[in-house]
């Protein structure tokens, strides 16, 4: 029983080990390490595509890494650095888009469904409002109404 | 009123078609950055050597169309285009190669036993320089027309798509 939670153990070591970028050499100072790893999150590893560098082993991830932390000892700031990939990569190598033209209605669609929606409850309750009448019933239907209860109750 | 059923309707449309469209789209087929840009900045070595072997400045100072591949010893994709980057150089195109991440043992013996389609090759060990155009993966391959990039093609380039696609494009600009 030991062995086994002590196996348990080690492998959820080994899981969180192998999170972030197991290959390379992090920088010296953890805040810089903290930046980098904020700005890897950010870019799109190109060849797996859903994945952030971050989150990818992949040979071309590696490399983009070793450019953030470059650039990061070189004293780039974060913008410089996404638009060193950006530059080459262009805006799909940005796992958040940028708001701009051309992703104006990707942005915005949620909040127009949202409204939309909003707009058709509006509506239903309206008419539903509408189509119940407040009047009370002539001597005529309420002649209708007791001959249909009659009726019922004969069954 | 009798509009308000066809609304259901005419959004279901809506959607199928944009779903259509996206989905039909090639996820691996990334826009250049560098289309209708000179080349960046360069120099790479010979394979295996030390000197130049050629720079952006050598393809700045070329003429009318030149074509630039990435390739590698090592990537199957590779072999397939091969043979039609040797009947491109058939057909008179000036086609410079770059060795990406490959070692120079490896890359001359692929040239040994494939053919040598280049007119020069030079070798990006470290991949830096693709990274500069903006590779993402081997084969890709740059159509250059008077020093401006006006085409990118990743994966291997196939006969019907150079006549259909690039030859249009490069035959365009600059009228």
């Amino acid at each position: 029983m030991r062995n086994l939670l002590s196996l348990i153990f080690l492998v959820m070591l080994s899981v969180s080990a192998a999170a972030v970028g197991v290959d390379e050499k992090r920088l010296d100072d953890p805040t810089q390490e903290a930046r980098a790893q904020e700005i890897m999150k950010q870019i799109r590893c190109l060849v797996c595509q859903n994945q952030s560098i971050v989150d990818s082993d992949a040979a071309l991830a590696r490399d983009l890494r070793i450019i953030v932390r470059e650039r990061i000892i070189a004293g780039d700031n974060d913008e410089q650095i996404l638009g060193y990939m950006t530059s080459r990569y262009g805006d799909w190598v940005l796992l958040k888009p940028p708001f701009d033209g051309a992703t104006i209605v990707l942005w915005l669609s949620p909040l127009l469904l949202l409204m939309v929606g909003f707009y058709v409850i509006y509506r239903n309750q309206k008419l539903r409002k509408s189509n119940v009448s407040s009047e009370p019933l002539t001597s005529e239907e309420k002649q209708r109404l007791e001959q249909l209860l009659n009726n019922e109750g004969r069954k | 009123m009798s509009l308000n059923r066809f609304i259901p309707l005419a959004v279901f449309c809506v959607i199928a078609i944009a779903l259509y469209v996206g989905l039909s789209l090639n996820p691996s087929n990334i826009p250049s950055e560098l289309i209708n840009d000179p080349t960046p900045e360069f120099s790479l070595p010979v394979v295996g050597g030390e000197e130049v072997s050629f720079s952006s400045i050598d393809l700045a100072a070329e003429d009318g169309v030149v074509i630039v591949n990435f390739f590698a010893s090592w990537c199957a994709p590779c072999y397939v285009e091969h043979p039609f980057l040797m009947k491109l150089k058939e057909r008179g195109y000036k086609i410079y190669g770059v060795a990406y991440k490959d070692k120079a043992r490896d890359t001359n013996r692929f040239i040994a036993q494939q053919g040598n389609p280049y007119y020069k090759i030079a070798a990006d060990e470290d991949g830096r320089v693709a990274i500069d155009w903006g590779v993402y993966g081997v084969p890709e391959t740059y159509f250059i027309k008077n020093g401006i990039i006006r085409y990118k093609h990743a994966s291997p380039i196939l006969e019907m798509e150079f006549e259909d696609k690039i030859v249009p494009i490069l035959e365009g600009v600059d009228e």
